[in-house]
């Protein structure tokens, strides 16, 4: 054997035996029972890189957000909002136990969250579209004034607008510094329209099960910023009411008794559910504006499951038949395309887990692509083969001419599926996005696989001299 | 040697103006049946709400389609057989869920237990956000290819040739899912892209073919020349087509609801795409390129032979680089076309 040969085969063989190692957790996984992946999982001891499924393949919700630009602070640029809107989202998630939740960023001003086995995806919708807008402001005392208005505002069908404000017939009836606001506990209670201290001075929200009321209660902890503006609020109202603000209604209205600078609580008629969502959602922070929830996907655990299954059986047969009609047809050198081909799907199974791609079921017809297309190469190459047998050229030229004659046909072929792969990538949003990144990682692993490797097979049979080749 | 067919020698480009009628009918039954029938998009591209829903008992079409009317639901319901149905409806409503809540509750009043398997809502934004990036994606692609093409190839006819081609391919999908008002969905672009990947490989193969016996034939006419790379390339056209076809008719058969609407799409797909590389693209080639290429006959033939000669010469060294005699052929063309104009 050569030099040059006998660094080829290491080198291939270094490559199969990083892909095994590579793979060796997804089989390790995925032989494992599915109530123990479950508990693995939520306990976050899932191997990292490992080959994921897409919610078609396994079950699972997908929700789509839009993050409501024109509520946005004008001083915040789009891109910072987004980033930060994400990032508060995941917190929510991640406080909640959901795990392999993924968060992406699609286009200018949409999420999109992807919740793998969760099939109601309502509760994790509920924390995600909150947007806990925590404000304390002070309680005014009843005038006549307010009672007319309030009086107005109960025979009025829709009396506030979407951002919470009162409609300008009802606002007139009101001095310019005071708002009515919807009270939990029932009727309506009037606050000042200022407001000093918000959800974004708390350090630290925690949940009580059992609070004064037999409720849960959800306490907070001021910074340092916080606590100096809430020293101040309540320190100038003592003897008011202090009114607990949350999306735009009143929880509680406790009356002031003394100066309070760090701690406080929101008592009111929580269930424990609201309650823990409140208290992560406030210690998550609030969004930077509203989402809306623009799309919205679940799929039924056993759906994903009868579908992954009749596709794996599919694609079984339809690779067996592949590999058999290429040995039978070629024989000898259908047999090495074939070995070639396996390979194939082994590298391509250990670079999508090394990225911890996921796999879809677009995702699955990119690689059917790939796999033609490395098909393709190789009947390319021994097609020429058999041509060059033809004119009676000697075996090792045989090979030579086969690889170099076919090799432009190849690589034009794959860089012109590159390009639409690319396009693709850069156009695609979700399951088109997944079809162009398998696609590509196929396209490369096949024209390695098919080309360097299938002809380092050749070379090394032909250091013992054989007299023809079977093709 | 196995061999499925003999060396043959067709003349394929005999019958190339029942080939041009051929496309213009399938334009023009494909322009009449989006016209008329039009598709039948997934609420992925128009916006709206699916439910499916699984039985535990057998339940009749007809009783789902009156507690549905009973709540005013204008959906048109789909039966999978094995007591499941897909509930769709092409609603506009801004807000999402919301159509979904009431088919459950309308299906609720059958008293026919039922889980749901799979539901999907889609904001009409996102729908039309889906179409203009699909669109955007495959325009995209076919402008990339024509490049690609005509700089390899060295003649944009070339890349035109190979895009129309692939248009035709793309155009027969489309006229195959209007006809059978078969939904489109996401899955189905996904097999659109791919058919698109593997239609411009075929042709790919075979141009070059054509750029190899430009070369090796610098005297042979455009004519026997575009017959001879067909020939020589067809029975690889045939086994790789043949294969992926039979392995797609497994997909179909086998794959399951959601790979089936996959696999018939690539199947069109791909036997259409063989028929347009061998009856669209050659022959567009040769209509458009027969003067050209008869000047090269005429003119260069002689200084032609050598560096045909060195070329062949280059590509048998090691470097796979098929690019330089490319290159060179770039530099003749041109400079025939200089000479006839002197």
């Amino acid at each position: 054997m050569s030099n040059r040969l006998a660094w080829k085969w290491g080198f291939i063989i270094a490559i199969l035996l990083g892909s095994l190692y590579l793979i060796y957790p997804n089989y390790k996984w995925y032989s494992k029972p599915l109530a123990e992946r479950e508990t693995l999982d939520s306990m976050g001891e899932r191997p990292k890189r490992m080959l994921n499924l897409g919610l078609d393949l396994r079950g699972g919700s997908s929700l789509l957000l839009e993050l409501e630009v024109a509520k946005l602070d004008k001083k915040e640029p789009l891109n910072e909002a987004m980033a930060r809107a994400i990032e508060i989202i995941r917190n929510r998630i991640d406080q909640y136990g959901l795990s392999e939740t993924q968060i992406t960023r699609q286009g200018d001003k949409w999420i999109m969250v992807q919740l793998p086995g969760v099939a109601n995806p309502q509760r994790a919708e509920e924390l995600i579209g909150k947007t806990a807008m925590l404000e304390f402001r002070i309680v005014k005392e009843n005038t006549d004034a307010y009672s007319k208005a309030i009086e107005k505002l109960e025979e009025t069908e829709n009396p506030f607008d979407d951002n919470g404000l009162l409609i300008p017939s009802i606002a007139k009836l009101l001095p310019n510094d005071v708002q009515i606001m919807r009270n939990k506990e029932g009727g309506y209670l009037v606050v000042t329209k200022e407001v000093t201290v918000t959800g974004a001075d708390l350090d630290d929200a925690r949940l009580t099960m059992y609070g004064e009321n037999g409720y849960p209660e959800v306490s907070f902890t001021f910074n340092a910023e916080g606590s100096k503006k809430f020293g101040k609020l309540t320190g100038a109202n003592i003897g008011k009411r202090l009114a607990i603000v949350l999306d735009n209604t009143v929880q509680s209205a406790p009356t002031v008794q003394s100066r309070i600078t760090k701690d406080g609580r929101i008592s009111g008629t929580f269930t424990l559910d609201e309650a823990r969502q409140l208290t992560i959602v406030l210690k998550a922070g609030a969004l930077p504006a509203p989402v809306k929830i623009i799309e919205k996907k679940t799929i039924g655990p056993t759906l994903g499951e009868d579908s992954i299954k009749s596709g794996l059986t599919a694609s079984f047969y339809g690779l067996l038949l592949i590999l058999v009609f290429m040995a039978v047809y070629y024989k000898g050198a259908g047999f090495i395309a074939d070995s070639a081909l396996i390979l194939n799907l082994i590298l391509l199974t250990a670079v999508m887990s090394y990225f911890s791609a996921t796999l879809t079921l677009p995702g699955i017809a990119g690689i059917i692509l790939s796999l033609a297309m490395a098909i393709d190469a190789n009947v390319l190459i021994i097609e020429r083969m058999r041509e060059e047998t033809h004119l009676g050229k000697p075996i090792y030229e045989v090979i030579h001419l086969g690889y170099d004659k076919a090799w432009s046909a190849i690589f034009d072929s794959n860089i012109t599926s590159i390009i639409v792969a690319a396009c693709l990538l850069q156009f695609g949003t979700g399951p088109v996005k997944g079809f162009a990144v398998t696609l590509i990682i196929g396209l490369t692993v096949s024209l390695f696989t098919a080309v360097f490797v299938t002809r380092a097979i050749y070379e090394l049979i032909l250091t013992s001299n054989p007299k023809e080749i079977s093709l | 040697m196995m061999h499925l067919l003999p060396k043959t020698n067709i003349d394929f480009l005999k019958y190339r103006k029942v080939y041009f009628v051929l496309f213009a009918l399938v334009l023009l039954a494909g322009a009449i049946c989006f016209g008329t029938k039009g598709f039948n998009l997934g609420i992925d591209f128009t916006g709206g709400t699916m439910v499916q829903v699984k039985f535990e008992k057998p339940v009749d079409m007809a009783a789902i389609r009156a507690a549905l009317d009973e709540t005013g639901e204008n959906s048109s319901i789909q039966s999978y057989g094995d007591n499941s149905f897909a509930i769709r409806e092409k609603s506009t409503s801004n807000e999402v869920g919301v159509v979904q809540g009431r088919i459950e509750q309308a299906l609720q009043t059958l008293k026919v237990p039922f889980t749901v398997e799979q539901t999907n809502s889609v904001g009409p934004a996102v729908g039309s956000d889906m179409t203009e990036r699909a669109m955007w994606a495959i325009l995209l692609s076919l402008v990339f290819i024509i490049i690609y093409v005509a700089f390899r190839f060295s003649n944009i006819l070339w890349g035109i040739s190979g895009v129309v081609a692939l248009f035709h391919d793309l155009w027969v999908m489309a006229l195959a899912f209007s006809l059978t008002q078969r939904e489109i969905d996401l899955v189905v672009v996904a097999a659109f892209l791919t058919v698109a990947g593997f239609s411009i490989n075929d042709t790919i193969v075979i141009f070059d073919r054509m750029r190899e016996n430009i070369r090796l034939h610098p005297k042979m006419s455009m004519r026997e020349l575009i017959n001879l790379s067909i020939n020589e390339t067809l029975s690889r056209t045939i086994i790789t087509s043949l294969t992926v076809i039979f392995a797609l008719f497994i997909l179909y058969f086998m794959g399951g609801e959601v790979l089936n609407s996959f696999a018939f799409a690539m199947l069109v797909g791909c036997i259409s795409g063989v028929y347009s590389t061998i009856a669209l693209s050659t022959p567009l080639v040769y209509v458009w390129q027969k003067g050209q290429l008869s000047d090269l006959d005429r003119g260069y033939a002689a200084p032609k032979k050598e560096a045909t000669k060195i070329a062949v010469k280059e590509q048998h060294t090691d470097t796979p680089a098929a690019s330089a005699p490319a290159k060179k052929t770039v530099t003749k063309i041109k400079r025939t076309r200089r000479n006839k104009q002197k």
